[in-house]
Order: C-alpha cells, then sequence, then structure tokens
C-alpha cells in the first residue's frame, strides 16, 4: 500500500483528499456536486476505482453517483441512453429510484411505524445515508436509507430493491426516528460468512440477518436505554454506531446514544464497556486495522450538548477492546472546541501504522499517521462533515 | 418550441446550458412537458416529481408567465405563450434556507 484516499462527504458536496504512504502532503479536490449534501461515499473493496455516492437534497431528493476512476468523473448509473431501456426506448433512470417493495413476491406490506408522538406514522423515503460495497463484486452494493430499511443494487447501482424482510419484521411498528431521523446508518458485512450482515438503526435498534438478508432478527439483548419505557427492550435503542474487525466478525464494537457496548457473539448479548470515558455518549466508533482489540471513539458531553466535554476535542483509543481508555489529544484543540464528530465520520486506512481520520461538523477532516498518538488537520474549513471513508491503494 | 429553465442544481446535474428547448406534438400540459424533459434527460427522473407518484416535489415551484402554477392540474393546459415558446416554463426551487 503506497496511497490513501479520504472521500469526505459535507453538507455542501463532497472533497476528495489523497496522499502518499507518508500522509504528511495532501492534495484536496472538490467540491463535488457543490451545493448538494453527500451523506456517504465509499469505494469497493475489490475495485477501489469504484466508488458510489449518495447526494441528496431537501429540494431534488437522492441522486446515486458512481465513479469508475476513482473519483475524476461521475456518472448517475442507468442514465445513458444505451442502459436499462424500457418498452418505449427510454432509459429507464432507476438508480435514483427507492421505492419500498410492497410486492406479493419478495415484498411485506408497507406499515407504519412509531412517531415522535407516539402515534403511527407511514414509511416514507427521504435519503439514502449509508452505501457499502458488497465484498467481492463490485457491481453489488447495499445502502442504507432513511425511513430506515435496507436496498441493495446488483446492476452498478443503476437498479435497487428492498430487502424487506427487515423493514417487514414484527418489530417495524415499534421502531422510532432518532433526532436525526429514522435511519439506517450501519452496515457491516461478515467477509467469513456472506450470508450475515449486521445493520444498525436509530432509533430501533440492531438487527442481523444469517440468509443474506431475507430474514432479520434484533440483536439488543444487553442495551439498556432510559428513553424508552422497558429500558432494556427488544428494540427501540438508539444506536449510534457499529464496527467490526475484519478478522473476528463476531465481535461487535457499538457507540449508543449513550453507552459504549461490545458483543462477542455476534450481537447475541452485549456488554457495557464505557469504563473511564469523560462521557459516554458519542456517535462513530471504529477499530484499529492491524489490533482488533484497539478502538476509538470521541466522547461528545450529552445529548442535547453536541460538543467535546470542557470544550477539548479529544479521541479516545481502548487497547483492551473498551472499559480501559486513553485520551489523545496531540495536535487537536484543547480550548474553545464545540464541533461535532458524527457517526459515520471516521475511518481508519490499513498502511502501517493504521491512520485513524475524522472529520467534523465544524469542517474539519483530522488524520493521525501513528494509530492515534499525533494528529494534523489535512483541511480545516469544509463545510459541516457528514461522513469520511478511507481507501488505502496500492 | 418549448422553453424550459431549470435551476441550476438540476441543470448541473443534466449537463446543461442556459434553457431547454423542446418539440411536443399534441396538448401541451406540464405533465406532457415534463415527461418530455425526463425522457430528454433521464437522469432528472425523480428529482421534480416523485418517482412513482408523479406528483410535484414539495419544495419545488412552477412558474410562467407571471404566475405561480405549481397547484393546478398537471393536465390542465399551459398559457399559449409557454406552448408557443413565447415565454419559458420555469422549474423553481423554493426560497426555504440552505
Amino acid at each position: 500500500m503506497n496511497n490513501v484516499r479520504v472521500l469526505v462527504g459535507t453538507r455542501k458536496g463532497a472533497f476528495i483528499l489523497t496522499s502518499d504512504g507518508a500522509r504528511k502532503r495532501w492534495k484536496v479536490s472538490g467540491p463535488h456536486f457543490a451545493g448538494w449534501e453527500i451523506y456517504h461515499m465509499k469505494g469497493s473493496p475489490v475495485d477501489p476505482d469504484r466508488i458510489y455516492a449518495s447526494q441528496t437534497s431537501g429540494w431534488f431528493g437522492q441522486i446515486i453517483q458512481r465513479s469508475d476512476d476513482g473519483g475524476k468523473t461521475w456518472n448517475t448509473p442507468g442514465s445513458n441512453p444505451e442502459e436499462l431501456q424500457s418498452a418505449d426506448g427510454t432509459p429507464q433512470a432507476e438508480s435514483n429510484k427507492f421505492v419500498y417493495d410492497s410486492s406479493p413476491e419478495t415484498g411485506k406490506p408497507i406499515t407504519t411505524h412509531q412517531w415522535y408522538d407516539g402515534t403511527q406514522h407511514p414509511w416514507e423515503f427521504k435519503r439514502v445515508w449509508h452505501l457499502e460495497p458488497s465484498l467481492n463484486d463490485p457491481d453489488h452494493v447495499y445502502a442504507g436509507v432513511e425511513d430506515a430499511a435496507i436496498f441493495e443494487s446488483k446492476d452498478g447501482g443503476k437498479s435497487w430493491h428492498e430487502l424487506a424482510g427487515l423493514r417487514g419484521s414484527d418489530t417495524g411498528p415499534k421502531w422510532q426516528p432518532g433526532a436525526g431521523g429514522m435511519c439506517l446508518h450501519t452496515i457491516l458485512l461478515d467477509p467469513q460468512n456472506p450470508q450475515r450482515m449486521f445493520i444498525a438503526i436509530s432509533a430501533a435498534g440492531a438487527f442481523r440477518t444469517d440468509d443474506g438478508g431475507k430474514n432479520w432478527k434484533p440483536i439488543n439483548h444487553g442495551l439498556h436505554s432510559q428513553y424508552i419505557p422497558d429500558t432494556g427492550a427488544e428494540v427501540g435503542h438508539c444506536v449510534h454506531r457499529i464496527a467490526m474487525h475484519p478478522s473476528r466478525p463476531d465481535t461487535l464494537f457499538m457507540q449508543k446514544h449513550w453507552d459504549v457496548m461490545r458483543s462477542d457473539d455476534a450481537g447475541g448479548s452485549w456488554q457495557e464497556v464505557s469504563g473511564d470515558l469523560p462521557s459516554d455518549f458519542g456517535f462513530p466508533i471504529d477499530v484499529h486495522a492491524h489490533e482488533p482489540e484497539t478502538i476509538y471513539v470521541v466522547p461528545i458531553k450529552s445529548d442535547s450538548e453536541h460538543y467535546p466535554p470542557s470544550g477539548r476535542l479529544r479521541v479516545y483509543r481502548s487497547r483492551t477492546g473498551g472499559n480501559d481508555w486513553e485520551a489523545l489529544t496531540k495536535g487537536l484543540p484543547q480550548r474553545n472546541c464545540y464541533v461535532n464528530v458524527l457517526r459515520d465520520a471516521m475511518s481508519v486506512d490499513s498502511l502501517e501504522p493504521c491512520g485513524v481520520y475524522f472529520g467534523t461538523t465544524g469542517g474539519q477532516v483530522y488524520a493521525s499517521a501513528d494509530a492515534g498518538d499525533t494528529w494534523k488537520p489535512i483541511v480545516r474549513d469544509l463545510p459541516a462533515v457528514l461522513s469520511v471513508e478511507v481507501q488505502s491503494l496500492p | 418550441m418549448i422553453r424550459v429553465v431549470l435551476p441550476p442544481h438540476l441543470r448541473t446535474l443534466a449537463d446543461i446550458d442556459g434553457e431547454i428547448d423542446l418539440e411536443l406534438n399534441g396538448k401541451v400540459t406540464q405533465r406532457s412537458l415534463l415527461d418530455a424533459v425526463e425522457s430528454k434527460y433521464p437522469m432528472l427522473r425523480g428529482t421534480i416529481r416523485d418517482h412513482v407518484t408523479q406528483t410535484r416535489r414539495p419544495m419545488i415551484r412552477f412558474f410562467a408567465c407571471g404566475e405561480d402554477l405549481s397547484h393546478e392540474s398537471p393536465d390542465a393546459p399551459l398559457p399559449h405563450a409557454i406552448a408557443n415558446g413565447a415565454e419559458p416554463f420555469l422549474v423553481i426551487g423554493a426560497i426555504a434556507g440552505g
């Protein structure tokens, strides 16, 4: 691995940051899709030049963009005249079409979910929060959407189909939106079992499939949330993020609305590992590329005060899989800092030593080329950062 | 010739400079005009009207000849000045901050 590409989604466009393996000098490309919210971008593990992007707008809806040259150029899949022709000869252009599946063959009835005021509310598609390319096919990609559901495309993003067994599970009517909406924000693919996936929804909880997405079950045993009547309920937990090391897919780490948790049985049960963190509220969580028990979080003061405790931006690292944490502060602002780090805005590279990256709502993207010991900003003044993904390139 | 003006973000998405020129056969309505726009620029499907219901997206407005036609029937004839190209049909992103 000689190069690194950092894909940054912001409130007003996408940016691509590139460096060689030293990770000292960076080139900044962008804004791409200027003025649009870019919720997430992610490259295919088997073809790093294949990148998917979720481009979204309250005015114009959802656009899926795809690059086949590492982000130099982009296209809306399926919109060329020769692609996906309908009966009358026009392109079907279904790359932006996310429709909940209610077909008799594969779908589930679109029921309702819990609304903020306790009433039931119909499912309404709003945007794609997260794109997760398959581990072995660059044309196969999953999308986590708001209102919470999972879709997949097997034709490079030209058309999308819901895996309706998740939304249609019997717990669906108990799901409710978090403050950011009822979003499916995390998709983890098990590298050792292609039939197994994990997802997480705010505020429903974590779910697992063992049959490639047909059937799903809640995996929230051991979670406790004070904001629901039954604090240990099967669903209703506001899971902010889950992370996994590819060598240990049965071990999951979770940053919840409050509490940092871990599971060693593929989500069958969870134990709290918040330990000595200054606050166990936060959004992102990630795992060191080479050390499966080294994890990172960014503590945030509280659920209403979305900034670091004491105005000091600190990443916390545990080398013991939780409970014992150390503050990483070198190069990060330690006074008057009141930014947030959102759930999809942290990532690691697979170089040696492992690089760690995160973006803030203040527009800074910080990088550490030494596993978190020291930090430097790659850029300081982007729009609010929504997501950060890193590609380690040959 | 019918003239359509899109908001800047949709012009960028469709890689369009300036106005769209359309030739329509038959009745000129919001529906027939937008069908023709989406046929010529398929990447715009879902950005002006909902993909499934074909209803106007909530924060999109349709202006023509100094009037707001957003709440008119999609099958109502558009003004003669739109049909003959004297005036453009304007697709507008509503003012809503951002």
